[in-house]
């Protein structure tokens, strides 16, 4: 059993306990890792219906004032005053030397108002680092406390209009705040359409009761967010994406525009100009193992011949996809979809063929 | 016949000279839904504390240990192409191994049944 002592509480955990979670830690948090139906069942029913995530362990990072845009355009390779009131993007905080501090969705909620929803690993180390940049900048950085929802699921935008929430016109990477305190974005990190809703955390139990009311939406624990995220090809912060790879060789340079690649001046900017102009050395792809044996985070792997050819980042089995899947990078001589490896699990070679990502289409609602 | 349980959530149910092995209910409730299942060689000679066995949930992999010596006379290929029949019947047709005992006087280091539910409670 993990012990979960020291680990912060989530404000819904009586309602967790509840529905009869496994609880485990996690980036410092007591987190319900499954519910009685299981991972399995979890995992495929946020494909076919609806799933409930308890995300509160994430950070809601409110950046206001004057200059939020110009402090945001400072922190972040991303053009802030570009996007449109509710637009959201999906943005980094990257070190001097370009390597991910953490990767975030920023949106733009006023002319002077954005959003930032940082992950639960990183969210000291965000508050912090933004803080400081903030220093000379008419702007505040206020870390919010929430209830934080997730609503996954093809279900998800008729399970929220029947709790009340008024989602006309939300479409895919949006957000608006319905009420005074209130954050709801159309985004997700299953691969289905969904909302993410921060609440105070007095509105909570009430929020969480109104979306499971009918009966079709269901709590998901954090093993089905995991199978459901990489089944999405989405990456891990601390696994896949870390202060020591760069959006260059992770694959993640559609985040960044080119006016914003031209006119730098964000943190890392020099050093993301240097690796862009060298080319990436390593790409980040899926692997689809042969056979039912999944490959899993830190497995090693190697080409025909035997030489290194890279990590596995994360691995597990897929239950939509029906067999086992991994996301890792690979030199991009092998990175072509297609191509066979081998990685190493106890000690034995398993062929994986690389495969394109997502493993599971999208399914975002773009209006 | 006697059923016995070790520390490690094995339980091993000993018939003559002869025992079965597997995971216990609550083992399998803590590890969730099984989708592969790595199976040892018969004829393979193990040492109590060997992994004898490995179990693959949808999101870790955890060994099952050999709670005794002996050597292995028979796996559960049943389990190998359906992980899943371990969750529905850990202490049934979900068994792994079976093995002839090197050394019986190992499974008076065991615990009974009611031992094994008082550890877990």
């Amino acid at each position: 059993m993990t012990d979960t002592g020291d680990l912060k509480r989530l404000p819904l955990e009586e309602l967790h306990v509840a529905a009869g979670a496994r609880f485990g830690g996690f980036a410092g948090w007591s987190m319900p890792l499954t519910y009685p139906p299981g991972v399995m069942k979890e995992h495929l029913h946020t494909r076919r219906a609806a799933g409930l995530f308890d995300i509160s362990h994430m950070k809601l990072i409110l950046v206001e004032g004057p200059q939020a845009a110009a402090l945001l355009r400072r922190a972040c390779p991303l053009d802030p005053e570009a996007l449109e009131l509710t637009q959201s993007k999906y943005s980094f905080f990257l070190t001097e030397e370009a390597g991910i501090i953490d990767d975030l969705i920023i949106t733009r909620l006023g002319p002077e108002r954005f959003m930032v929803v940082a992950n639960a690993g990183n969210a000291a180390t965000d508050v912090a680092h933004l803080t400081s940049l903030a220093e000379g900048f008419d702007a505040k950085v206020k870390p919010l406390d929430r209830v934080f929802l997730a609503l996954q699921g093809p279900a998800a935008a008729s399970i929220a209009a029947k709790a009340g929430l008024d989602i006309s016109g939300l479409t895919f990477m949006h957000g608006v705040e319905p009420r005074p305190g209130w954050f709801m974005s159309r985004s997700g990190y299953t691969g289905e359409d969904g909302f993410e809703i921060g609440v105070p955390p007095e509105d909570g139990a009430g929020l969480a009761e109104a979306l499971l009311a009918g009966g079709e939406a269901m709590w998901i624990g954090l093993a089905a967010r995991d199978s459901l995220r990489l089944e999405a090809g989405l990456c891990l912060h601390g696994q896949d994406i870390t202060p020591e790879t760069n959006p260059v060789d992770a694959g993640l340079m559609w985040a960044i525009t080119k006016p914003v690649r031209e006119a730098g001046g964000f943190v890392g900017a020099k050093a993301l100009a240097a690796l862009t102009a060298q080319g990436p050395r390593s790409k980040r792809v899926g692997f689809r193992p042969e056979g039912r044996q999944p490959v899993r985070a830190g497995a090693k792997l190697f080409d025909a011949d035997g030489n290194p050819a890279g990590d596995v980042t994360s691995g597990g089995f897929g239950p939509s996809a029906e067999a086992p899947v991994a996301m890792g990078y690979v030199p991009t001589a092998l990175a072509a979809p297609g191509t066979t490896l081998f990685a190493e699990v106890r000690g034995n070679r398993l062929p994986v063929s690389v495969h394109s990502l997502p493993f599971v289409p999208h399914r975002y609602f773009k209006g | 016949m006697t059923v016995l349980f070790t520390q490690d959530h094995e339980w091993i149910r000993v018939d003559g000279d002869i025992a079965t092995v597997g995971i216990t209910n609550h083992a399998q409730e803590q590890l969730g839904d099984l989708v592969f299942v790595e199976l040892p060689e018969v004829g393979r000679k193990v040492a109590k504390g060997d992994a004898a066995v490995v179990v693959e949930s949808v999101k870790a992999a955890s060994d099952v240990y050999a709670p005794v010596d002996g050597e292995i006379t028979a796996v559960n290929d049943a389990v190998a192409g359906e992980p899943a029949l371990v969750n529905s019947g850990a202490e049934g047709d979900g068994w792994l191994w079976k093995m002839k005992l090197a050394d019986p006087s190992q499974l008076d280091g065991l615990m009974d049944a009611k031992a094994y539910a008082s550890m877990i409670a």
